[in-house]
C-alpha cells in the first residue's frame, strides 16, 4: 500500500504573525519557515504504518512556491520515499489544495491518505475532508490512534471530539486527519538529511494536473486584534477574592 | 436575496447550545432562517428547535443513516438541500468542523471558518495565526458555507418561537463509515465551551492527583467547568476534551482561571476573549500575566486551597 501525505510550508510556530505595511495580507518575507506541526504528526503516522510492514512506499506531496521543496526534503529526511511538489505562486485555498491533491491521488493510487488536521498558518481545518469529498471516500478527522488490519477493507480510527473520544470504522482507501495526540513525531538525522537530497522530487504545475486553482476569497483587510488591556497584580488571595466581588463582580 | 439555512448540533435528545449562536451569527447576515435537524430519534430536538425565536421554519431529515452525525452522509444531505440557500452555516465545534468542507466541496464552493464576526453577507472576519490577527475576507461563491466561533456570538433565547416544521426526505446510508466506540467523559459540571466560569489547570499542577485536588474543590465552589492546558493533557493529567487553545476548545466565560498555565499562544488563542481572567502562577515573568486583569505570583499549592476557603 502507497500512503500519501501531504505537507504544509507555514511561518515556523514560534514566530509571531503581523500584519504587512497596508494591512493586506500577513508578512512573511524573510521569516523562518517550518513545516506545518500538524504534517509533522502526520508524516509520522505514516511511517510507522511503514515500520510495522504496512506501508510500501510513503509518498510527501506540498502545493506552493517553490521554496516548497525544502519542506518536502525534510519530509524525505524523516522517512518518506519521494516526493511531489505542485508549484504556483497562486494564493492557494483549502479548496484548490483539495483538488490538486485529488488529481495527484488518481494518479499514484495511494490506500490511504494522512493530512494534518489544520495548518497553523489560517487554521482553516479543511482540506482534509474537501480531498475526502472529491474522491468519495470516507474520512476520520482529528484521529488519536490508528488501528490498522493488514488485508481488511476497512480500519478503525479513534477520534478526539468535544465529548470525548469517537472510534469510527471507516472503508478504505480513506483521507485521516491528525490530531495532537496521534504521536510524537521524530527529529530528522543529518545522515537522513543528507540522503533525502538524493531522492526523487517531481515538478508539476496545476495546469499539468488541469485544476483551475483561482481563488474564491478576497482578502480584504488583515490586522491585529484589539489588545487586551493590562491587568494588575494583587498581593493576596483576599484582595483578590475582593476584586473578583466587589471591583467586577464575577462572583 | 438572502436565505440562511443553519444546521443544528445535537445528540438526538438535546439541542447543543451552540447552534443557539450560530442562530445569532445567522441573525446578523439577516435573511429568513430555516434550521435543520438532520438525525434519528430526534423529536425531542425537533421541538426545542421550533421554539427558537427568529426561526421561519425548521427541516426534520429522519434516518437511521444520520442517527450518528456522521460526515460522509450529512454533508450529501445538506448538499441535497444546498440550492435553496444563499448561506450554510453550523457551529466551528468538532461536529461541525467534521462535515462542513465535505459540504463545501460537494458544492465547489470556498468555505470560510470559524468566523467571529459578520462583516456583511457575504463579508466576514475570522482569527488566523491563533489569534495573533483577523483576517476579514469576501466571498464570491453562490452559496457561503461559514461555520461561526459559538464563543464570539451570543446565544439567542430558547424559546420565544414557534416554527413550523417540514419534514424532508433523509439519504441513504454511504457505509464509507460506522461508528464502533463512543466514549464521552461523564461530568456533572457545566459545559466547557458555555460555562460561566471556567478553571483551568496547566503542567504547574504537577500531576493527575494535584489537578483533582487542588481544582475540583474550587469549581465546586465556582460552579465553574473544568479546562486545561494541552501540557496538562498530554501529561495524562485531564482527557482530551478538557483541552483550550488554538486546536482545542475556545471559551469566553466571564470569568477565567488560569492556574499553573504559563500562556502559551496557542492557549491564550483558546481564552482570551474571556472577560476577566485571573491567572496564579509562581513565574512572575509569565506571559499568561500579559493578559490576566489580576495576577497572583506565588505557590498554587498554597494560593489554590486559600482562595477555594475565602469563596
Amino acid at each position: 500500500m502507497k500512503v500519501l501525505v501531504p505537507v504544509k510550508r507555514v511561518l515556523d510556530y514560534n514566530i509571531k504573525a503581523r500584519a504587512n505595511a497596508d494591512g493586506s495580507a500577513v508578512e512573511l518575507s524573510g521569516l523562518k519557515m517550518s513545516m506545518n506541526p500538524f504534517d509533522e504528526i502526520a508524516v509520522e503516522a505514516a511511517l510507522r504504518l511503514k515500520e510495522a510492514g504496512h506501508a510500501a512506499e510513503i509518498i510527501a506531496v506540498s502545493c506552493g512556491v517553490s521554496a516548497c521543496q525544502e519542506t518536502l526534503r525534510t519530509a524525505m529526511a524523516l522517512g518518506a520515499d519521494r516526493s511531489i511538489l505542485v508549484q504556483t505562486d497562486v494564493e492557494l485555498e483549502p479548496l484548490a489544495v483539495a483538488k490538486l491533491l485529488r488529481e495527484l491521488i488518481l494518479r499514484e493510487q495511494p490506500g490511504l491518505v494522512i493530512c494534518g488536521k489544520q495548518a497553523i498558518d489560517d487554521d482553516s481545518n479543511q482540506t482534509g475532508q474537501m480531498l475526502a469529498a472529491l474522491l468519495g471516500w470516507a474520512q476520520a478527522t482529528f484521529a488519536s490512534r490508528l488501528e490498522f488490519t493488514p488485508g481488511a477493507a476497512r480500519m478503525e480510527v479513534t477520534r478526539e471530539i468535544d465529548g470525548g473520544l469517537e472510534t469510527l470504522s471507516i472503508a478504505l482507501p480513506a483521507v485521516i486527519t491528525t490530531d495532537l495526540r496521534l504521536n510524537e513525531p521524530r527529529y530528522a538525522t543529518l545522515p537522513n538529511i543528507m540522503k533525502a537530497k538524493k531522492k526523487p522530487l517531481e515538478t508539476l504545475t496545476p495546469q499539468d494536473l488541469g485544476v483551475d486553482v483561482t481563488p474564491r476569497l478576497q482578502w480584504l483587510r488583515v490586522a491585529e486584534p484589539p489588545p487586551r488591556k493590562g491587568g494588575v497584580l494583587v498581593s493576596d488571595v483576599a484582595q483578590l477574592v475582593d476584586k473578583l466581588r466587589n471591583e467586577v463582580k464575577v462572583i | 436575496m438572502t436565505q440562511i439555512l443553519v444546521i443544528a448540533e445535537h445528540d438526538n435528545l438535546h439541542l447543543k447550545a451552540a447552534t443557539r449562536h450560530v442562530l445569532s451569527a445567522a441573525q446578523a447576515v439577516g435573511g429568513p432562517i430555516h434550521v435543520l435537524i438532520a438525525g434519528f430519534g430526534c423529536q425531542p430536538v425537533v421541538a426545542s428547535a421550533s421554539q427558537l425565536p427568529g426561526v421561519g421554519q425548521v427541516l426534520h431529515c429522519e434516518e437511521a443513516s444520520l442517527a450518528q452525525g456522521g460526515a460522509e452522509n450529512l454533508a450529501q444531505l445538506v448538499a441535497s438541500l444546498a440550492a435553496e440557500y444563499t448561506h450554510i452555516l453550523a457551529p466551528a465545534t468538532a461536529f461541525g468542523k467534521n462535515w462542513t468542507p465535505r459540504l463545501a466541496a460537494l458544492l465547489d464552493v470556498a468555505q470560510i471558518s470559524d468566523i467571529i464576526r459578520v462583516d456583511g453577507p457575504d463579508t466576514f472576519t475570522r482569527p488566523i495565526y491563533a489569534g495573533s490577527l483577523w483576517a476579514t475576507l469576501r466571498s464570491s461563491d453562490p452559496i457561503k458555507v461559514v461555520t461561526v466561533r459559538p464563543s464570539a456570538f451570543e446565544a439567542v433565547p430558547e424559546t420565544g418561537g414557534a416554527a413550523p416544521v417540514l419534514q424532508r426526505p433523509g439519504v441513504s446510508d454511504s457505509k464509507l463509515s460506522h461508528r464502533t466506540q463512543l466514549t464521552l467523559t461523564q461530568s456533572a459540571r457545566p459545559e466547557l465551551e458555555a460555562a460561566r466560569v471556567v478553571v483551568s489547570g496547566g503542567r504547574g499542577l504537577g500531576s493527575a492527583e494535584n489537578y483533582q485536588a487542588l481544582l475540583e474543590p474550587l469549581a465546586d465552589k465556582l460552579n465553574a467547568a473544568l479546562g486545561a492546558s494541552r501540557a496538562a493533557v498530554d501529561s495524562g493529567y485531564v482527557p482530551n476534551d478538557y483541552q483550550v487553545g488554538q486546536t482545542g476548545k475556545i471559551v469566553a466565560p466571564d470569568l477565567y482561571l488560569a492556574i499553573g498555565i504559563s500562556g502559551a499562544i496557542q492557549h491564550l488563542a483558546g481564552m482570551k476573549s474571556s472577560r476577566v481572567i485571573v491567572a496564579i502562577n509562581k513565574d512572575p515573568d509569565a506571559p499568561i500575566f500579559g493578559v490576566a486583569d489580576y495576577g497572583l505570583v506565588g505557590d498554587l499549592h498554597t494560593l489554590v486551597p486559600a482562595l477555594t476557603a475565602a469563596l
